[in-house]
């Protein structure tokens, strides 16, 4: 039983470490700041479920595993809200380069909302 | 155990110096934001780590923490990108 949860630990171990080092190399190869935003994202929800997977793995206290969702729930809330405001921020300022996006979905609200302003 | 540890220590060292090398070079300020954000991940992961090999829950504090501090950065840095930008 110990040496099967050891093993099922190593695999949370390495899967996690995994997750960062695909985020940091999709932060180094991709070509513009939305598509690093995807790969960013990796280590910080799924890689943590690993890590705290892992803690829980070796604890083994069932009392323990509250605490670790809520850790993990916290970063599940908070992650979405700020890759939000930073995609916003980059649409707005110009980070964005159109000719590596397949459909811009908000162009068509942004111009029509630019035309009401400058006819007012 | 021990030997899996070391290789996911120099996994998440190896990404690191990836992030570091994001937030150094660029090229726009959200870049940095985001590899920084990515970097506290790591710093978390590497806790987490730390406390399932010595079987201890003392840093899990520090990782709500952690991840409390990063929120709070890059949506601040956010709204400070989209108001200078639109003085200009």
């Amino acid at each position: 039983m110990d040496a099967l949860l050891d093993v099922l630990t190593a695999i949370c171990l390495l899967g996690g470490a995994l997750m960062s080092l695909a985020a940091a190399i999709g932060l180094l190869r991709f070509p513009d700041l939305m598509s690093r935003m995807h790969a960013a994202t990796k280590p910080q929800v799924l890689g943590l479920f690993l890590m705290l997977a892992a803690v829980g793995l070796q604890l083994r206290a069932w009392s323990l595993v509250p605490l670790l969702l809520v850790a993990w729930l916290f970063q599940l809330l908070t992650v979405p809200v700020s890759a939000h405001m930073v995609g916003r921020a980059g649409y707005r300022t110009k980070h964005r380069r159109p000719e590596l996006l397949s459909t811009d979905e908000l162009h068509d609200v942004v111009a029509a909302v630019v035309e009401d302003r400058d006819e007012a | 155990m021990e030997i899996v540890v070391v290789i996911a220590a120099v996994v998440l060292a190896l990404a690191a110096a990836g992030t570091i090398y994001r937030i150094a070079a660029g090229p726009s300020l959200l870049d940095r934001v985001i590899a920084a954000d990515v970097l506290l991940a790591i710093f978390g992961a590497a806790l987490a780590m730390e406390m399932a090999l010595t079987r201890h829950t003392d840093n899990l504090a520090l990782l709500v923490v952690i991840s409390v501090i990063g929120f709070i950065g890059s949506v601040t840095v956010a709204r400070f990108v989209a108001h200078r930008k639109e003085e200009a």
